[in-house]
């Protein structure tokens, strides 16, 4: 979102440049720290990562990533964004369409909760579910009686990676809908169409790119979470690993490979991620560019 | 259609945006909601389309109860004021969106929706710009798409809100003439929201006054207009003099013929043409001309006191062109007052 709001004055601030035209060396000295600044902490990273990752040849880097336990947390990670994203999705569009289209009480409210899991801390928030669901926890018993495991299980994973990634799509959303108003939507009511068929013609093709980033941003997280799954998941080796939770149980065993072997997975995902969220951004932009006309 | 609203009220909050509203229109009118801004008007023409549901009271449409109705099971075609055309879809597609959500029973074929949308386009006149997006054409010819849009689904009604409100000057007058034409030409009961009482008497057969959530009075414009029935409808439509008679001087009361019949009436409303302005020094002057305004037909002179007269504010007298150029009338002349007609209220 930020890059949206900054794009637009620097591609209008690009005709005063000439006349704010700085020494030379005072430009190359700031391009440099900046370039720097990237090397140093993003590209040197990525590369020592792969580096590491086939420091033992090709063939050890393949059978890393082919060994059970990595194959079971690559599983685990695309089974909890599989379902996380889909739920969010759903949650985000609801808790969105409520907001900008009802009047009702405490709708401030609601909109400040939905922020919540972005200003609790990771930990807290797998915590939470401890404190719920654990076996010491208010549902412990009661959960333990009827054989039911959701800590240091699947179901703990994905309740926490749910809570964590909520708010993605949500906030994506509700601008856009505010900005986009109801009028649209009361036209095609007053022409005939039902509510499903409002949103799906009218409300969705207006709002999908945001909710294509919203999900984007929302599946990075939920494949990338380490924090509130660390607390829920236990660390069981094949069962309850993810991918993040893979590469930190790998290095503390001193094999690196296997470590920065699944972190390559995290961070090819974390450029496709990139890659996809510059594209969206730049069709969002261009929606509302023809919003504002 | 005819509709029938009886008894409707709405609250938003503390806020009484209408008060017990009953208005009858028959089948065919075109209706001007007339009245100033917060008086509720377009309010009541969303609780007309189902867009907003009243606190009490019913809708009927042709005799039929219609207040539980979906907006869509309403068969009312409803224009916005800030147009609200499908930003994604083509003006074709705009206007055929009404057809094509239609149930399959009840949908046209794709040859049928294709010759009605072109009909339709070339009823607005619009026709060449079919495969344009919204955000290529010009208001007007928004506002133009918006109506063939909503007359695309056949409605028994059409509400039209602020239609003409975000247009400038000039188009709007070519549009109120068009939608006049288009009204005699459809016959479908409208009705349509606007604050400018000049738009409501030029294009309204029948005009609906509305105050602070209640209806004022309802009539036809020069019925509105010659016989309002009270201060407010008398101020809010055409211009008013408002002469308070415990202000002023009694013989400038009766020199100027101006004298109430009895004595509850305490203001007089006087419309600008039925006042005559004569210079003649045999008469002593009541007023003096402080300035004039060319109004093409029409010339305003403004009138102030005389030094022994007192009006809290000047008063507009209104003279055809002609007359203005045989009395030889200029600013700084002592003139002579009479008033033809007075509306009484207290």
């Amino acid at each position: 979102m930020n890059s949206i709001a900054l794009s637009q004055p620097v591609s209008q601030s690009s005709r005063q440049q000439q006349a704010l035209v700085d020494p030379f060396w005072l430009r190359a000295l700031l391009i440099s720290i900046a370039v720097g600044f990237i090397i140093l902490f993003l590209i040197l990273p990525l590369i020592i990562v792969l580096l590491e990752a086939f420091s033992k040849g090709f063939g050890a880097y393949v059978s890393a990533l082919a060994e059970p336990d990595t194959q079971s947390a690559i599983r685990l990670t695309l089974l909890t964004a599989l379902l996380t994203v889909p739920m969010n999705t759903v949650f985000g569009l609801t808790a969105a369409w409520a907001i900008t289209r009802f009047e009702f009480r405490g709708k401030s409210l609601l909109t400040t909760l939905i922020d919540l899991p972005f200003s609790v801390s990771p930990v807290i928030s797998g915590l939470i579910f401890v404190l719920l669901f654990g076996s010491q926890g208010w549902f412990g018993h009661w959960l333990a009686e009827h054989d039911v495991k959701i800590i240091f299980a699947v179901p703990g994973i994905i309740l926490a990676t749910l809570f964590i990634t909520f708010p993605f799509v949500a906030r994506e959303l509700i601008p856009l809908m505010q900005e986009m108003g109801s009028e649209e939507e009361e036209a095609a009511l007053s022409l005939g169409a039902s509510g499903w068929l409002t949103f799906f013609k009218i409300t969705l093709p207006n709002i999908k790119w945001g909710l294509l980033y919203g999900m984007l941003l929302c599946n990075a997280r939920a494949m990338g979470e380490f924090g509130a799954v660390s607390v829920v998941s236990g660390h069981i080796r094949g069962l309850t690993n993810t991918l993040p939770l893979h590469v930190e149980v790998s290095y503390n065993e001193y094999d690196f490979v296997a470590s920065f072997a699944s972190a390559s997975i995290l961070a090819g995902l974390a450029i496709v991620t990139l890659i996809l969220k510059t594209i969206l951004e730049w069709k969002q932009q261009r929606d509302r560019q023809e919003l504002s006309l | 259609m005819s509709i029938i609203l009886s008894d409707i009220s709405k609250q938003f909050g503390t806020f009484t945006a209408l008060n017990h509203i009953d208005l009858e229109i028959p089948e065919g009118e075109l209706v001007a909601l007339l009245g100033p801004s917060g008086c509720g008007k377009t309010t009541l023409l969303r609780i007309i389309a189902g867009l907003e549901r009243p606190d009490s009271g019913r809708v009927l449409l042709n005799g039929e109860d219609k207040t539980e109705h979906h907006a869509s099971h309403r068969g009312i075609g409803f224009v916005f004021q800030h147009y609200a055309l499908f930003r994604h879809m083509t003006v074709f597609e705009n206007v055929a969106f009404g057809l094509r959500v239609k149930d399959r029973k009840s949908r046209p074929s794709e040859a049928m929706i294709r010759k009605k949308v072109h009909t339709l386009l070339e009823l607005v006149q619009l026709d060449w710009l079919h495969d344009r997006y919204p955000d290529q054409l010009s208001g007007g010819q928004r506002q133009r798409i918006a109506l063939a849009r909503a007359l695309a689904v056949e409605p028994s009604v059409l509400l039209l809100d602020e239609p003409f409100g975000a247009l400038d000057a000039s188009v709007r007058k070519d549009l109120r003439q068009w939608l006049r034409h288009l009204h005699h030409d459809l016959n479908v009961t409208s009705i349509f929201v606007t604050h400018d009482q000049e738009e409501a008497m030029e294009v309204a057969s029948q005009v609906v006054v509305l105050n602070h959530g209640r209806i004022e009075q309802q009539g036809g414009p020069s019925e509105i207009y010659d016989n309002p029935v009270n201060s407010f409808v008398s101020r809010f439509i055409g211009h008013t003099n408002i002469i308070d008679t415990e202000q002023v001087d009694q013989i400038w009361l009766s020199s100027s013929g101006l004298m109430p019949t009895d004595a509850s009436q305490k203001v007089a409303h006087v419309r600008p043409h039925d006042i005559e302005v004569v210079k003649d020094a045999e008469i002593p002057s009541q007023a003096v001309l402080k300035d004039w305004q060319h109004l093409g037909s029409l010339i305003r002179i403004e009138l102030v006191e005389t030094g022994l007269q007192h009006f809290k504010n000047p008063i507009y007298a209104e003279m055809p062109n002609e007359r203005f150029k045989q009395l030889q009338l200029d600013r700084g002349d002592q003139v002579a007052v009479k008033i033809r007609n007075a509306r009484w209220f207290h």
